[in-house]
């Protein structure tokens, strides 16, 4: 029996080993190098496909769904408004499942089989990052909504989120004028918090802060026990937080439960929008800090107009937040520069995008000749109705910059 | 000084919380043989009954309380259907039961995202927890000594069964020799199902008391139904006491080297640790002794 069993075990062990494998081997081929085929885009008939890549499954779910939701919610605007250049949109998704691999191969599918004319979604930067390849050496057009850690700038993707200078440069000028100069830095394990990390350390040795900590977690970690004692530990006056997906609950839960709140060490969070408040919990969100370009408390007609929409279309207690703005903009900012291009090829559409502008809820914003769009700073703060109240406003937008090349105490 | 009782306790609690979600594999593999790749889903019921019951009780504190007894039962019910409608034809195939309970977890999860939407939900601490208790100037979160606390009596409860009632006498008999068993008049279908239920009720359990450190999601099973297999395996299959020490030893290694390195480098050599342990000791910790010869 005691034979038997171990090895049933052993046989176990290898199964799953093996298994875990197979499923890496078929989604860890990102069919990315294939050569650039012409556009098969349908120009011809009364509808234009567009596609949809969000994770639908996995740790980042908790934050895609609700891009997913802003981009179809704008979509159906502009088929009621009469559609772009006559023809109604008709959107093809894809379910990235947290996977960058999958984002590869999902978005593959949608430029060369469902033969879209541009695509809307992806939102951590591997994702962003293992898709750049497709849409270049299929010359088609990605639409990415959230913000990231800047140095990139690709003629077939639009970066209507924030760059560096729009998010956290701002929010580390906040801080120094606060006074908190001894900062702790915790994140995901990926490319955007290990790239902003070293923009922040850049910045503060620049502007004589002190880096007490940096730690990152893999992506979905649910245990936060070490970071959280080594945070406390390090005497930090402040956390700039750059965790994704909901590896947020477990980090805020541990901080909160070591006795550290909003008063004595607070979080800056670039990650943490409206929708996340919820899921992470208001008892230990209330107090801390927000970097973005939006809030569904922004007061604005076009953001009144944008909130009421998004309630009604999909349930009165759901919020808006930043990614779903710029989601919602870049759908947006797409049919406009279509119009304007009177085309659907990629190289019209670049050739008139610089200067497009949209009445967007966060305010006007300008797409720039690096395709990314001018944009106005706001730190907030979360309130008792997991909402984010607007504590500092950049006096003026502010001009993206991803490669920072105004700054000089960046050398990459 | 501080730092490293903080540590210390960190492994502890770190390995509680691998413990409660072992203990019911431990149970269902470890006596059974049946690889249930759907333990991790058991959890994700647990945590999401919490939630449903929060939502009928406003007081957290007694929610929580509450919450433990139901996400056992609920939990177990679900546990015994699929034994019943799936896994009881599996019996001579234990390797295919990876994959049908794989397809399972898989729906469950689908499942949990159609009813209650992709994002995680919030399961609200008690104020009761929400503090920490201070011991030689460490601070000791007091959710995670409620897990603690938690995790030592589901273990205590089940120690019990399986020593000292008729019921624990007749899985021993039928985890050592399942013909002997039945010669001496034992249903071993009864047992079977009692067994599964017990063992996904206390992934239930354990699905309580996750919400208290992790958020509440479709997919919050998947980030622990590898570390469950694998203690279950290191512990040794057949003994909860195996179970016990291999989880608290992985807690305490994987948090100190955690403190020293970083979190990747800490689950990498856990990892290591592991394959190293299994290969000079592929039985696990702790082995039956058996005179059978099946």
């Amino acid at each position: 029996m005691q034979k038997t069993n171990s090895l049933i075990n052993a046989k176990a062990l290898l199964a799953v080993v093996a298994a875990g494998a197979v499923a890496v081997s078929i989604v860890g081929v990102p069919a990315a190098a294939s050569a650039a085929s012409s556009s098969c885009v349908d120009t011809k008939s009364k509808t234009i496909k567009v596609g949809f890549v969000n994770s639908l499954s996995g740790t980042m779910a908790i934050s895609e769904k609700t891009v997913f939701d802003a981009q179809t919610l704008a979509v159906n605007e502009i088929n009621k408004a009469g559609g772009v250049l006559g023809k109604k949109i008709v959107v093809v998704s894809e379910d990235g499942a947290s996977d960058p691999a999958t984002f590869a191969q999902k978005a593959q599918k949608l430029i060369q089989q469902d033969c879209v004319a541009a695509v809307f979604g992806g939102w951590t930067s591997s994702s962003r990052k293992a898709m750049l390849p497709v849409f270049e050496a299929n010359n088609s057009l990605l639409f990415y909504p959230v913000q990231y850690e800047g140095l990139e700038a690709s003629k077939n993707i639009y970066y209507t989120g924030a760059t560096t200078n729009q998010q956290i440069l701002p929010a580390l000028d906040y801080l120094k004028t606060k006074k908190l100069k001894k900062i702790f830095l915790v994140g995901s394990d990926y490319v955007f918090p290990r790239t902003a990390n070293k923009e922040i350390k850049a910045y503060a040795a620049a502007n004589g802060f002190t880096v007490v900590g940096e730690e990152y977690a893999p992506l979905g970690s649910t245990d936060f026990t070490t970071i959280a004692n080594k945070l406390k530990a390090s005497g930090a006056e402040a956390v700039l937080n750059t965790i994704n997906g909901d590896s947020n609950v477990a980090f805020f839960k541990q901080y909160g439960s070591l006795g550290l709140n909003a008063k004595n060490c607070p979080v800056i969070s670039f990650s943490i929008g409206e929708e996340e408040v919820a899921g992470v919990g208001l008892q230990y969100l209330k107090g801390q800090y927000t970097a973005w370009d939006y809030y569904q408390t922004v007061s604005s007609p076009a953001n009144k107009k944008f909130v009421a929409a998004f309630k009604k279309a999909y349930g009165a207690t759901r919020h808006t937040s930043d990614p779903m703005e710029a989601s919602y903009a870049a759908v947006n900012l797409w049919a406009l520069m279509a119009t304007k291009a009177k085309s659907f090829a990629t190289d019209d559409i670049n050739s008139v995008s610089k200067g497009i502008q949209f009445v967007a809820p966060e305010g006007t914003v300008v797409v720039n000749a690096n395709h990314h769009i001018t944009k106005t700073p706001l730190i907030g703060i979360v309130n008792g109705q997991g909402l984010i109240d607007t504590v500092w406003k950049s006096p003026k937008p502010v001009t993206p910059d991803p490669f920072l090349t105004g700054y000089s105490w960046w050398k990459n | 000084m501080d730092v490293i009782i903080g540590q210390l306790f960190a492994g502890l609690s770190v390995g509680s919380v691998l413990l409660l979600a072992a203990l019911g594999l431990a149970l269902t593999f470890g006596q059974m043989g049946i690889i249930n790749m759907a333990h991790g889903e058991f959890l994700m019921i647990g945590a999401y009954t919490a939630f449903v019951v929060q939502k009928g009780i406003a007081d957290a504190g007694i929610a929580l309380l509450i919450s433990i007894p139901v996400s056992f039962l609920v939990a177990g019910i679900f546990g015994v259907l699929m034994e019943e409608l799936l896994l009881r034809r599996l019996y001579v195939r234990p390797l295919d039961t990876l994959l049908v309970t794989f397809g399972v977890s898989l729906i469950l999860q689908q499942g949990a995202r159609d009813i209650f939407g992709a994002p995680a939900v919030e399961v609200r601490a008690p104020d009761w927890l929400l503090g920490s208790l201070n011991l030689f100037g460490t601070a000791l979160p007091l959710s995670r000594l409620f897990i603690i606390g938690v995790s030592i009596l589901v273990v205590a409860m089940l120690s019990a069964l399986l020593a000292f009632t008729p019921f624990g006498r007749r899985i021993r008999a039928v985890v050592l020799n399942r013909d002997l068993a039945e010669v001496t008049g034992i249903s071993s279908r009864a047992i079977d199902r009692l067994t599964f239920f017990i063992g996904s009720g206390v992934a239930g359990i354990a699905g309580v008391t996750l919400t208290l450190i992790g958020s509440t999601g479709p997919t919050l099973g998947n980030s622990y139904v590898v570390d469950a297999f694998l203690i279950v395996v290191a512990g040794g299959v057949g003994k909860l006491a195996g179970s016990v020490i291999a989880a608290f030893a992985l807690g305490i290694l994987q948090a100190g080297v955690e403190f020293q390195t970083s979190p990747s480098i800490g689950k990498i050599v856990v990892f290591v640790v592991i394959i190293v342990f299994l290969q000079i000791r592929p039985q696990g910790i702790f082995s039956f002794k058996t005179r059978s010869l099946a």
